[in-house]
């Protein structure tokens, strides 16, 4: 007995030091760097800058952002594409939940969300700046019906007023977010609510919104202040489909950094500074929000209405999101068709001629990129991976559940703007002599893949049955061995999807691989948004077709490796007993 | 960093002959990879860096990696982060493909190596007396800075099926967009092309051309544009999509005339046409027109940060750059077709003989349809204008 309570204390002393470990290794990976870039941009902002000879404090930086043309433009682009986004994402994913829960099995709405999760941003910018433009697929599509000789006078992409960019972040927000919330719904008793709102005559609908939501929101809510924080400040998309005379604050920053006058740093700190501020200001308006949806709420709950009007909402928000969807699917479509393409002129709805010659010659280019790609996706990947497992594990064997601020420290690269500090970031790298190095972008791509890889790991990790694992001890099999033996295998489904989106985020990214890589890592992405202000869409598409291809592969590794693995582990199979 | 630069100068008027020290280049330069920082937007172009990459590896043993860039001034935005990390040595950039406003900001912040192009034993088929093209870039002296690569000169282009005559001037233009609204744009002036495009028309409609040729100054300004803002006023309105957006560059526009969209295209490469004709990238009906008075011509050229890890390496592809042999595969329009730097009058009977036999193709204009080259305003105006347009087009 004693030796046995000897054994637990050494373990918990074990778990303690690998938690250590692990928060010391996140806290140095990853706060640091964070904090550090912010500050460096911050001085910049403040009119410090000593190697362009700007010594001296002070907000003239500010004063000079405020004055550019279109600032004020730029700013108001910005809050509405990113609000707007994010609000309508948010209203479809939960009208889509309440229309279809339940009549559809999560494993197979699962699979049809995988491919939109999967495809990454620029690959499906440039889809849909394809499929909208005046000349493009839809266009083509109604010009023999409408009798059009030439392209009708839309502006259907980069418009003024954002309407492209908004959509093409739905697109990718809304199977997100329907994600995110389907997870949530699995640990609710959904069916018993509304089975029991519905026996009090409410409608479908009205017992989403008073009944299912509150208690949805609480496990939501980091999700959608992310989904948030990117809208805001996507630099890659907006460079695609957004406006351009203003784009976007977060482009207008880019420009800035990379123009040719060097004085236009300061301003662009100043306005990094700006991105960050309408991030956090975001975040306080979504904090307002739910508390006046709270006292509003409970008004409404008790004023009892039935809302069966609200029926016709919900199928709306399905048929807008299908339509959404198939958006995207014909988008990813037309980026293999213009692969294949010879010469595809208007009005012609596919190619008049095919060429396998953007395929045929990988030493143009897009074999050394993808070689990159594969490079950093696998090492951020296994990193993220091995830190996210040490930290659960850490998390089981001290025996205590995660923190608030260590569920705030996971998410915190996610919520800071990106343009925000690796500005800063890189010049620090710099003087550590680290940029332009495979080192510097795995490192600042980890920043954004851990977060996922974690967030997808830790619920699976936490529902692993214990009996399992007791067992296993009460066979004599320590930590490590329970480790590797028993959780590992058991949990290998989960594990390898962890991966899959690991390497679907590390594929996607583009400015921190632009600004760590000294424009010397050329990978799909950073090629694919260079290559999409070009006039080849053939060369385009043979970038984007990779650049989505990788994810989805990983994502079939993520399915067919634990099916042959466990062929014959009937309780280890997806949809197996549990 | 003023002092080093006239150490350098210093060091080159006592310098022992220039095959020895060329010899010593070649040298250090073997075994080097030269980071070579291009715009990456048109595959030709890429391809032949490719190319000129084979050859320099078989000949001097020097590799080249393509750093594809959006815009060249990411490449000089690198060099400055990494003087302000300190790092005078061992940058990450070795070349740069640049001229204009970039090159006069790197001029002027000492960030380039040099004076280097006097010591290419291929500089002697170039005609570097100065006032030549190619000791000018926008009228700033190049001062052996940075060495020519390619010749550049801003044509229109226009699908024949669906234009029958093109604007015979820049202000013919305001005549034929409001005859044909919507179906003519030009780049965004932030792009390069899109100032081109109001620098022609500010050298076709200022009262005195002569002023542009002098650094900017506001009473000159305000003097010089006052009949280019009329006229795009008077433009603008019939403009693709009202002009309140503008495709990023001229290659964005291609694939916009491509597409049907717009029905006339810039470039600063005459032969642009006729390539694209053949990658299959534009009708075969497209053709180049040029204003009467002719236009704007510049020449592209190679730079060397002061800090490059790789100096001596890119010494060697400058000078490559500059082979008559490499000079013609450039001008052949079936690989490049970008007119070459070299003065003709410099050439053996062999190297002429090797031009003279290029191939031709119907999109591709002669020299004389081409008409007179007119000079680039002073690099200062360029800067100047992209900013006067922004401040009174971007709302």
């Amino acid at each position: 007995m004693g030796k046995a309570l000897h054994a637990v204390t050494a373990h918990r002393a074990d778990g303690r030091l690998l938690r250590a470990a692990v928060l010391v290794t996140v806290a140095l990976g990853l706060v640091l760097p964070i904090a550090a870039g912010l500050w460096q941009t911050g001085r910049a902002g403040a009119g410090l800058m000593p190697a362009i000879g700007a010594t001296e404090a002070s907000l003239a930086p500010f004063q000079q952002l405020i004055n550019l043309p279109g600032f004020a433009t730029a700013l108001r682009l910005t809050l509405v594409t990113g609000l707007g986004a994010t609000a309508l994402s948010i209203l479809l994913a939960v009208g889509v939940c309440a229309a279809t829960h339940g009549r559809m099995s999560a494993r197979a709405s699962g699979r049809l969300l995988t491919p939109f999760l999967a495809a990454p941003h620029a690959a499906m910018a440039i889809g849909l700046a394809f499929l909208l433009s005046p000349s493009g697929w839809i266009a083509r599509a109604l010009a023999p019906v409408l009798g059009w000789d030439l392209p009708p006078m839309w502006a259907t992409v980069n418009d003024p007023g954002g309407v492209a960019l908004i959509l093409g972040l739905m697109i990718k927000e809304v199977p997100f977010l329907l994600l995110v919330i389907l997870s949530a719904l699995s640990q609710l008793p959904v069916r018993q609510h509304l089975a029991a709102g519905r026996s009090l005559g409410y409608g479908r609908g009205i017992v989403w919104i008073k009944v299912i939501m509150p208690q949805v929101w609480p496990l939501i809510r980091l999700p959608v202040m992310v989904v948030l924080a990117y809208s805001l400040s996507v630099v890659d998309m907006a460079l695609i489909l957004g406006p351009s005379n203003p784009p976007t604050l977060a482009v207008l920053l880019l420009r800035l950094f990379t123009a040719p006058d060097i004085e236009l740093m300061l301003p662009a700190s100043a306005g990094a500074l700006v991105q960050a501020l309408l991030v956090a200001a975001a975040f306080a308006l979504l904090w307002l929000l739910e508390g006046a949806g709270r006292a509003i709420g409970r008004w409404w709950v008790r004023r009892g209405g039935r809302g069966l009007s609200a029926e016709p909402g919900l199928w709306l928000s399905t048929a807008l999101s299908a339509a959404l969807f198939a958006a995207g699917a014909a988008a990813m479509l037309s980026l293999l068709v213009w692969s294949l393409a010879w010469r595809w002129p208007w009005p012609g709805l596919l190619p008049e001629s095919w060429s396998l010659r953007a395929w045929s010659t990988p030493g143009s280019g897009w074999a050394a990129a993808l070689g990159n790609t594969l490079i950093l996706a696998a090492f951020t990947t296994a990193l993220s991976l091995v830190l996210a497992i040490a930290w659960l594990e850490g998390e089981d064997r001290a025996r205590r559940g995660r923190a608030g601020w260590a569920e705030a420290l996971i998410y915190l690269p996610l919520l800071v703007p990106q343009i925000g500090f690796l500005f800063g970031l890189n010049v620090l790298f710099l003087r550590l002599g680290l940029s332009g190095g495979y080192l510097a972008v795995i490192w600042a791509q980890a920043l954004f893949v851990f977060p996922y890889v974690m967030i997808a790991l830790s619920d699976p990790w936490r529902a692993l049955d214990p009996r399992l694992v007791r067992a296993a001890g009460s066979l004599g099999a320590g930590p490590w061995r329970r480790l590797f033996t028993v959780k590992l295998p058991v949990l290998l489904t989960p594990i390898l999807t962890a991966a899959a989106i690991g390497v679907a985020v590390s594929v996607a990214q583009y400015l921190p691989t632009l600004f760590m890589g000294a424009g010397r890592i050329a990978t799909l992405t950073t090629d694919a948004v260079t290559l999409s202000a070009s006039s080849d869409r053939r060369v385009t598409g043979v970038y984007a077709t990779l650049q989505a291809g990788l994810p989805f592969a990983a994502y079939g590794a993520a399915l067919l490796i634990p099916a042959l693995l466990h062929r014959n582990r009937r309780g280890l199979q997806a949809g197996g007993a549990p | 960093m003023r002092l080093r630069l006239t150490l350098a100068m210093l060091a080159t008027l006592i310098a022992p002959p220039a095959a020895a020290d060329w010899q010593a280049t070649l040298d250090a330069a073997r075994g080097q990879t030269v980071y070579w920082n291009a715009w990456g937007g048109d595959e030709r172009t890429n391809a032949f860096i490719a190319w000129v990459g084979e050859q320099t590896e078989v000949r001097y043993g020097v590799a080249i990696e393509h750093v594809r860039l959006s815009d060249t001034a990411e490449a000089m935005t690198r060099v400055i982060s990494e003087r302000a990390a300190g790092r005078d040595t061992g940058g990450s950039v070795d070349l740069i493909w640049i001229n204009g406003p970039n090159f006069l900001a790197m001029k002027e912040q000492d960030l380039l190596f040099g004076p280097f192009v006097a010591d290419l034993p291929n500089a002697a088929y170039v005609d570097l007396t100065p006032g030549a093209p190619a000791t000018l870039d926008f009228t700033v002296p190049v001062e052996g800075m940075e060495s020519p690569w390619r010749l550049a000169r801003f044509v229109f282009s226009y699908d024949s099926t669906r234009v029958d005559a093109p604007p015979r001037s820049m202000a013919g233009f305001v005549d034929w967009a409001a005859a044909n609204p919507g179906r003519m744009t030009h780049p965004d002036p932030s792009n390069f092309m899109g100032a081109t495009f109001l620098k022609q028309a500010l050298v076709e409609l200022a009262p005195d051309p002569a002023a542009l040729l002098d650094p900017v100054t506001e009473e000159s300004f305000a003097e010089q544009t006052v009949p280019l803002w009329a006229w795009y006023d008077a433009l603008r309105p019939n403009l693709w999509r009202q002009g309140e957006t503008f495709p990023e560059n001229e290659s964005v526009q291609q694939q916009l005339l491509n597409d049907g969209e717009v029905d006339i295209l810039m470039s600063f490469d005459p032969a642009s046409t006729a390539a694209a004709i053949t990658q299959g990238l534009l009708p075969e009906t497209a053709r180049v027109f040029v204003p009467e008075g002719g236009t704007i011509g510049n020449v592209s050229f190679v730079a060397i940060p002061y800090n490059a890890a790789n100096a001596a390496g890119a010494q060697v592809v400058a000078n490559h750059l500059l082979d008559p042999a490499v000079q013609a595969r450039m001008q052949n329009i079936e690989v490049l077709g970008s007119f070459s730097v070299l003065d003709p009058a410099r050439l053996d009977e062999d190297a002429r003989a090797s031009f003279d036999a290029l191939p031709t193709a119907p999109a591709l204009p002669t020299l004389e349809e081409l008409g007179p080259t007119l000079p680039e305003p002073h690099a200062s105006w360029m800067t100047r204008l992209t900013e006067e347009w922004a401040r009174r087009y971007t709302r």
